[in-house]
Formats: structure tokens, C-alpha cells, sequence
């Protein structure tokens, strides 16, 4: 078996799961009770805290608010930060190629009155610095882009995008670091971002706990109203067991970050060498500015669900793909059409996601698998 | 446990779609229909030649997901040896009854299996009236 789909889920690393075992009684308690047992659960809350902001260099770990996962910490940063500038004005600009988890709250936020204006993107999923400058107006408080995409990998400008976003002094920059975390280094200040996502099941920790940074400075309203954890941002008791193993895997990840990321550039490379060469297939995403653990193509005359079932039952090789015939709504990937692709070249898309489990002699194999997959399907074709 | 919605696909799905039966193009076929699925964008074609007003062979080519192929290959296997009147009594019912269910979501692809085939004998028919018709789209 060989599993390429880590955007999808990853597998928890197991010496997270080691320190969760070595930690357990630490993490039975209440952070929010005042004897030992709490105290020592506080601890471990805030040493998780430290090791979240160390990934990502903030400034402070008390701008790191844990939640239960990414999407609510986007639904925080998006509607939190709307809703509480509100006086400042009602517009957020989302980027086309945002989570569902950033445009379903974007579109909530409209139906309270909000404007939203769609950033779109190039062929290669790069958002223009020159067309978000011209589409940001006075009236706009939050601009949401991914610091790199799930689907095809781009890496977008961010440290770009961040200066024109404050170019207006109660503009924030939420960036959603879902995929890019972990992978490549990230640095909050230098970027000058406001408002940054990140999950603990992308860096290899247990889901159930996702983290907004917020920086200094920010304002922001909670979405979550109850009890007042989180500085009030995000009420509940703390998720403590999956929350310790973002932080340890947080840390994992920021050490091994270079070498890991260069270990998985090389199988990407040789997947996207290997694979691009069979006939009709074209990469999606930008072919450098990409995720080092990413690899999504397109072919012509197949179709995307047909190419994961082929993939896993002859071959035992797990993908994902963007096509319609996979969706809960039968329409494409909403990714793949914001990068100019139609709904028949949107219908062969295929995403490969490697992680720290993909060994690089995996890789022709894999390629292997893909060219008589391709070539099984397109005797089906009638294109 | 018929309120429990269908989770993947049936064994005789996967079947017919690692094992598609009558793959291919008639070259001198009496008809031949396709059709596009207007929901997500997919295409089937079926080809038939008629021997006697039976279908005495049938292929499909397919360019969608893999219930879509399935569903192209078990039309093809219910229609082989009917006369056009009986093929033209199957429905898109009929595809998914035979192939162990569908998921719901995915009901949609047997219209399209058993379109194309209705298709392909209205194609046969036109000829068959002397029109200069030739294949649909
Ligand atoms: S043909 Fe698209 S969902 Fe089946």
C-alpha cells in the first residue's frame, strides 16, 4: 500500500502518540482548576501553546488560540474579525480558491449585510498582488488568502499580498495554513500576517484541534460565547489530549521541517517527472512555487473517480481527486475552476500528497501504477 | 437495512468496473447513441447491431466515474440477445436493481447507461425508417 493522500487525513506520528502515553496523567485534568492536577494540565496546555508559536515564529504564545480544528478556527478569523470591525467597514475579500471552511462563512457573512469580493487567481492558482490591490477598497477589513493550496500545491505571495493589505490601517490579513504548515517555514512577523490557521492533523497530531494565531494587536470577536477559555475567544473545555499532541507534533515538524521537506521534494519531482511524461497529462498548480509534498495532474479523456478506484484496488494506491463525480454537489472542484480549468478538464484531475510515511522508493511504482491506470481508462474512453 | 444509505460500491459494481464486459465500438453499427450526462458532465456512447430486430452485439465506451462505466457495462450485458422491443423495456431501475444498488448519489450514472442504449435503438429505428439520421450529437 502506498497512501498519497495526506491532504485528506495524515497519520497520527507515533511519537506523538508516544508522548501522549508518557503524558497521560498530565492530561486528565482541567486547565482551568486551580489544584495540582489542574495546574499541571495548565502546563501542558501552555507548553503546547509555546511549541504552536515556535513553529510559526509569533511574537508572543499568547497569540495562539487553540480550537477543534481548522475550520473553526477560520470561521473565527473570518466572521470573528468581520463582525467585530464592523465600524471600520463591510467588505472581506476571499481568495477563489479558498477552503469551503473560509467561503461558507464568508457567505454568512453576507447574508448579515457583508459584501464579499472573490479574488481570483492565474492559471498556476498565484493570486496578483496588482489585482488585489485593485479589488481591496476602503470598505474592506478582512482579506483571506491560503498561504498554499490543498488542491494544487501553489504557494502563494504572501509577504506581498500582506504589505497592500495594510496599506489601510484596519485591514487584517487572515491566511489559512492549513496545508503549509509544517512544510515549509512560516514566519508570522516577517510576513506580517494578522490571522493564520493551522491544523494538528496536518503536522502529523490527533484531529480535534486546529490553532488561530492572532497577532497583537488584532481585534476579534468570539463565534463561540460560554465560559471565557482562549482569552474568551474560544469557550469550552480545552480538547487537552489532542491539543498536547498538536503541540508535539508541532514541534516534530518544525525540527525536521528542512530535511523532511527536501526527502519529499525528490519523490514530488520524480512523480511529476514520471507522470507528466504520459501522454495528455498536464500538471495543475505552479510548476515551482508549489507544496514540497504535492503533486496534482490532470488528464485528458478520463475521469477523476475512476482513476482513485483503479488506483486503490489494483494497485493499492491511495489518491484524491477534484472531479465532479465526487462531490456531495456533482460539481467540479471549485479550485480547478478558478484556475481557468472547464468541467470536462476539471472531470481527470488527480491529487498526490505525500508525508513522513512515503518512502522515496515508492515512487516508480507509483508512476508505473498511474500510466497503466491511465491507459486501462482511456481504452474506455468514447473521447 | 433499507433506510441505511448505501456506503461505497456493491461487490458486482466493482466487478463491472475493474471487468467492464463489451468495451468498445461497433464499426458497422446499426445504431449508435450518446449522451451527455447533464449533471456532472460525463459521457456514455453504445453501439448495437441488429440481427432480425435482436441486438446480437453491444459495446459502450465511457468517459465518467466508475458507477458510470459499471452501469455502461451491465446495460450492455442485460440488452445482448433482446429484441429492440424487450432492451427498450430496461430501465434505468432495472441497472441499478441488477448491480446490487447504487449509492444515492450516484443514481444519476444508471439514467445514463440506460439512456444511451434507448438512444442507440432510436438511432437504429431512424435508420431503419430511411432517414439520412445519423447518430445523435
Ligand atoms: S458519471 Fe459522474 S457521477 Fe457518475
Amino acid at each position: 500500500m502506498v497512501y498519497l493522500d495526506h491532504a485528506s487525513a495524515m497519520p497520527v506520528d507515533p511519537r506523538v502518540l508516544a508522548y501522549l502515553r508518557d503524558h497521560g496523567d498530565a492530561l486528565c485534568g482541567n486547565p482551568s482548576s486551580l489544584h495540582s492536577v489542574g495546574l499541571a494540565a495548565r502546563r501542558e496546555l501552555e507548553a503546547a501553546r509555546g511549541r504552536v508559536a515556535a513553529l510559526i515564529n509569533a511574537p508572543v504564545s499568547s497569540s495562539i488560540v487553540f480550537t477543534a480544528g481548522a475550520t473553526e478556527a477560520n470561521n473565527l478569523a473570518i466572521r470573528g474579525t468581520a463582525e467585530r470591525n464592523q465600524k471600520h467597514g463591510k467588505t472581506i475579500a476571499v481568495s477563489a480558491i479558498e477552503h469551503i471552511s473560509i467561503i461558507n462563512p464568508a457567505k454568512y457573512l453576507v447574508k448579515q449585510g457583508f459584501e464579499l469580493a472573490t479574488v481570483p487567481v492565474d492559471a498556476d492558482g498565484l493570486v496578483s498582488p496588482d489585482v488585489l490591490a485593485g479589488l481591496m477598497t476602503p470598505d474592506t477589513t478582512v482579506v483571506s488568502i491560503n498561504y498554499a493550496n490543498d488542491e494544487i500545491g501553489t504557494i502563494e505571495p504572501v509577504r506581498e499580498l500582506a504589505r497592500l493589505v495594510h496599506e489601510e490601517e484596519h485591514r487584517y490579513l487572515h491566511v489559512n495554513a492549513t496545508a503549509a504548515g509544517g512544510r515549509i517555514p512560516i514566519d508570522v512577523q516577517s510576513d506580517e500576517i494578522d490571522l493564520l490557521t493551522l491544523s494538528s492533523s496536518d503536522l502529523g497530531g490527533p484531529r480535534g484541534a486546529g490553532a488561530l494565531y492572532v497577532a497583537p494587536g488584532v481585534r476579534l470577536q468570539t463565534v463561540m460565547p460560554g465560559g471565557g477559555q482562549e482569552r474568551g475567544l474560544r469557550s469550552g473545555t480545552e480538547n487537552l489530549p489532542a491539543i498536547a499532541g498538536m503541540g508535539e507534533a508541532a514541534r516534530i515538524a518544525g525540527g525536521e521541517m528542512e530535511q523532511e521537506s527536501r526527502r519529499q521534494q525528490k519523490i514530488r519531482d520524480a512523480l511529476i517527472a514520471g507522470i507528466g511524461g504520459i501522454g495528455e497529462t498536464y500538471l495543475t498548480g505552479h510548476p515551482r512555487l508549489r507544496l514540497p509534498n504535492h503533486a496534482s495532474f490532470r488528464f485528458g479523456r478520463i475521469e477523476g473517480e475512476s482513476i482513485l478506484l483503479n488506483m486503490d484496488t489494483l494497485f493499492g494506491i491511495q489518491v484524491a481527486t477534484g472531479s465532479a463525480c465526487t462531490s456531495q454537489t456533482l460539481e467540479p472542484s471549485h479550485v480547478l475552476l478558478a484556475i481557468g480549468l472547464t468541467h470536462e478538464e476539471a472531470h481527470g484531475s488527480m491529487i498526490m500528497t505525500t508525508g513522513r510515511d512515503t518512502a522515496e522508493e515508492a515512487a516508480p511504482g507509483v508512476i508505473d501504477a498511474v500510466r497503466q491506470t491511465v491507459e486501462r481508462l482511456r481504452a474506455l474512453s468514447p473521447l | 437495512m433499507k433506510d441505511s444509505p448505501q456506503i461505497g460500491y456493491s461487490k458486482k459494481v466493482m466487478d463491472h468496473f475493474m471487468n467492464p464486459r463489451n468495451v468498445g465500438v461497433i464499426e458497422d453499427a446499426d445504431g449508435i447513441g450518446t449522451v451527455g450526462n447533464p449533471v456532472c458532465g460525463d459521457q456514455m456512447e453504445v453501439s448495437i447491431k441488429v440481427e432480425g430486430d435482436r441486438i446480437v452485439d453491444i459495446r459502450f465506451r465511457t468517459f465518467g466515474c466508475g458507477s458510470a462505466i459499471a452501469t455502461a457495462s451491465m446495460v450492455t450485458e442485460l440488452a445482448k440477445g433482446l429484441t429492440i422491443e424487450e432492451a427498450l423495456r430496461i430501465t434505468r431501475d432495472d441497472v441499478a436493481t441488477e448491480l446490487e444498488g447504487l449509492p444515492p448519489r450516484k443514481m444519476h450514472c444508471s439514467n445514463l447507461a440506460a439512456d444511451a442504449l434507448h438512444r442507440a435503438i432510436e438511432d437504429y429505428r431512424a435508420k431503419q425508417a430511411g432517414g439520412s439520421r445519423g447518430a445523435p450529437d
